[in-house]
């Protein structure tokens, strides 16, 4: 199997590399075009800010790219955030695969921080992307917006409100959460895309 | 529910762990891999790796090591000690750490916050402050790892760090630092209740209950302890556990 994690001005794509290591898959990091259509699963990666990564990719037509992909396709964080429609992050206008929109918290109480750093919940699991995965598994987060809740969303999360935590249309699969930081939980969901 | 955080800090020294370890089922006590990777398989929610090589030259290794690390452990990590420069936090973030800790670099020159939030995102970059509380009762900043004194206050300090684009603060309380008698939960409360950033806690935790307290009246939304876990004294899946059962929220 041929996987490809896209390459682009985000950070966190060494973390996903290692992990797919970790479960004996070795992946290729590239922005080459023709790598990325000729692979077999593909994941969209991404710690950053969405205007410039959103503009790196126009500048390279990997927007385009990302939106024809017929293969599964795994956004993670700000990658599954570039796949909405739009992000009130910089008003930056994304790819549009999930109608979806991408909101800052606004905490309602003092106590409660932005980003939201940590552990947290993931609930009301609807697709292969959570087989064996628990009601209440506990995953990863590191996020100052979130997606909100939608006709596409796979998986909620509360903080300050629920929200989606994953995102799926058809071979497009989103994750708000870290799968490569989140422990034996975070394995088996890269596990379950690996093996869509 | 967003959960309270456990942290495992591994103090490192020319690519080993320092400070006593007592670990049995770990091939190599002193290598700070293993020990990691014990840590995350007994729960700890992160690490924090604290380099304290003493030359540049031996630090190179550092990168080396973050690397393996990053391979072995499926959570996330920060590494701190002598980051300086862009070129320092890229060469970590790109072998794979998830966020850098800056300390008395940032006092010294604080544009370094501003600058790494901007190229790295603030979500990575982790002010640590040592923390003393004098005789006039104010807690004062320390540099070089508690060695200098400054006048000025944590509280002032870590408003201007969060202003300049930190995303979380370490703090260490000196005073409590390896007495095992509690964290200092006046001043991480202080903290935590006025910064939009999470308070990490550092320094006393002994025991099950301290950790418990710095949680509640502490309103810390982490605690880190480095000793207590390498000689067992505490057992990381112990201690979450009686964390949940008094109803604080934990990934058990």
């Amino acid at each position: 199997m041929n996987t490809v994690i896209i390459q682009y001005n985000a950070g966190n794509i060494q973390s996903v590399l290692y992990a797919l290591e970790r479960l004996g898959v070795t992946a290729t990091v590239t922005d080459n075009v023709e790598a990325i259509q000729a692979a077999d699963k593909v994941i969209f990666p991404g710690v950053g800010e969405a205007s410039t990564a959103m503009q790196y990719l126009k500048e390279r037509g990997l927007d385009q790219v990302i939106k024809n992909l017929k293969q599964p396709v795994l956004g993670i964080c700000l990658g599954m955030q570039l796949m909405c429609a739009y992000s009130e992050e910089n008003d930056t206008q994304c790819l549009g695969i999930f109608e979806e929109q991408v909101k800052l918290f606004k905490p309602t109480e003092a106590t409660i921080k932005v980003p939201q750093i940590g552990w947290n919940t993931i609930h009301n699991l609807k697709s292969d992307l959570f087989n064996g995965i628990k009601e209440d598994s506990f995953t990863y987060f590191v996020h100052g917006y979130y997606a909100a809740l939608g006709n596409h969303t796979i998986a909620t999360t509360n903080y300050v409100q629920p929200y989606s935590s994953a995102l799926q249309k058809d071979n497009f699969y989103g994750v708000q959460f870290h799968p490569e930081k989140s422990a034996k939980v975070g394995e088996q969901i890269i596990q379950n895309f690996l093996n869509l | 529910m967003l959960t309270k955080r456990i942290i495992p800090c591994l103090d490192i020294k020319d690519g080993r762990t320092v400070k006593g370890i007592n670990f049995e089922q770990i091939r190599d006590a002193g290598d700070p891999i293993e020990l990691g990777a014990l840590y995350a398989e007994q729960g700890a929610d992160e690490l924090v790796f604290l380099d304290i090589t003493a030359t540049v030259e031996k630090r190179k290794t550092l990168s080396e090591l973050v690397n393996k690390i990053a391979h072995r452990i499926n959570i996330p990590f920060t590494v701190g000690g002598g980051i300086k420069t862009e070129a320092d936090v890229s060469i970590l973030l790109q072998n794979g750490a998830d966020k850098i800790s800056v300390n008395t670099a940032a006092f010294l020159d604080p544009t370094i916050i501003k600058r790494f939030a901007k190229n790295f995102g603030s979500q990575c970059v982790v002010l640590a402050i040592d923390a003393k509380c004098e005789e006039d009762n104010n807690w004062y900043v320390y540099l070089n790892g508690g060695r200098k004194k400054t006048d000025k206050l944590v509280t002032d300090w870590a408003k201007e760090a969060v202003d300049l684009g930190v995303g979380e603060i370490l703090l260490t309380s000196m005073n409590h630092d390896g007495t095992k008698q509690g964290f200092a939960l006046d001043i991480t409360a202080q903290l935590a209740e006025t910064l939009p950033v999470p308070i990490i806690a550092s320094g006393g935790g002994g025991n099950e209950q301290h950790f418990y307290d710095v949680f509640t009246q502490g309103k810390a939304d982490a605690a880190l302890a480095a000793s207590i876990f390498h000689y067992k004294e505490v057992a990381i899946p112990d201690l979450k556990q009686y964390l949940s059962n008094k109803g604080i929220s934990i990934r058990l």
